[in-house]
């Protein structure tokens, strides 16, 4: 009877922080500091773990700037850039030898 | 100088593991496919270009030449994305290799004189002796014609690894030699920097034109044989 007529707020008094979200469930951002190296380790690491987490990273960019109704140049353009600085990185070795130095 | 002229074209490596196949696969992540009839603005986009490319490529053909649409399409939209993919800085571009070349021609080339041959068989060896040669001149021709039968894939292999390879050859002297004269005289690097965006623009042009002359002359062959 009493839930009947309190309604929501009953609710309210049951989504206390008592009933804490285990540290493997948590978003990376929501994680404590001092918790940090035991969320690392709890993380899935094998193959289909790791496909998963590029998947998931794949559609979050996807249906944030290319699937939306006026998607603009920008949703490309992010990717090229990500691109040029992946090959950038790739070619440093070589790269180091082309500077404009007195000794290399 | 001499040594890194060209380092662009060695296969990339990560920590000395070869990464050519993912650049390879990457233009693919730039060209979404969806499953709706109508879609938000950028695959509008491509789609109406595809589209388009579809229409004048493949107009000339019959209904048997017209089921290599699939494989045409694919082949000009990988050769003219790696080719843009190419002229952004510091990139590998796949078709400068000669054995991507090569692995794309031989089979194709080979597909369409495969088809002539089995269902066209007297027709498309008629190709070997043109029209109107007097008499004695007929052996000589026949053994020309079959050099040049088989001259093709590799014509069309070596022509597109060339044309892109000297571009980028092209475009690297040059944006040293502008680095260069920016110390010794003014003019001459505004010369060479007029000269370096006119480069770029028709590398551009270069990147786009290889794959359709590329796609083109399969589809000729084909048409030839079918």
């Amino acid at each position: 009877m009493p839930c009947v007529l309190l309604g929501d707020c009953s609710v309210g008094i049951f989504s206390h922080s008592s009933v804490s979200v285990p540290v493997k469930d948590k978003k990376l951002l929501e994680v404590k500091l001092g918790e940090l190296p035991s969320w690392i380790l709890m993380r899935d690491f094998s193959p289909s773990g790791i496909l998963g987490a590029f998947q998931r990273g794949y559609y979050r960019y996807y249906n944030k700037y290319i699937n939306v109704r006026k998607g603009s140049i920008s949703g490309i353009t992010m990717v090229l850039a990500c691109y040029v600085l992946f090959n950038y990185c790739i070619s440093y070795k070589h790269l180091k030898h082309e500077r404009l130095r007195k000794y290399h | 100088m001499n040594e890194n002229l060209f380092t662009p074209f060695t296969t990339p490596t990560l920590l000395e593991l070869p990464v050519v196949v993912p650049i390879i696969l990457f233009p693919t992540l730039l060209l979404p496919t969806s499953k709706y009839l109508i879609n938000n603005r950028l695959i509008t986009i491509q789609q109406k270009l595809v589209q388009l490319i579809l229409k004048q490529m493949m107009v000339i053909h019959n209904t048997k030449g017209q089921t290599w649409s699939l494989m045409l399409m694919s082949l000009i939209i990988f050769i003219a994305s790696t080719n843009f993919l190419g002229l952004l800085p510091y990139s590998f571009t796949a078709t400068t290799q000669l054995s991507m070349n090569l692995a794309m021609a031989i089979p194709l080339w080979a597909g369409t004189v495969i088809t002539g041959l089995r269902f066209k068989t007297k027709s498309s060896l008629a190709h070997f002796l043109p029209q109107g040669t007097p008499t004695p001149l007929i052996p000589a021709l026949v053994i020309i014609e079959t050099i040049s039968l088989f001259i093709q894939p590799m014509a069309l292999a070596v022509r597109l690894t060339a044309n892109i390879t000297a571009g980028h050859l092209l475009m690297h002297l040059i944006g040293s030699a502008t680095l260069a004269l920016l110390t010794i005289s003014l003019l001459a690097t505004s010369l060479t920097l007029v000269l370096l965006v006119m480069l770029t623009i028709l590398e551009m042009a270069v990147a786009l034109i290889q794959a359709y002359v590329f796609t083109l002359l399969v589809s000729l062959y084909l048409h030839d044989n079918t």
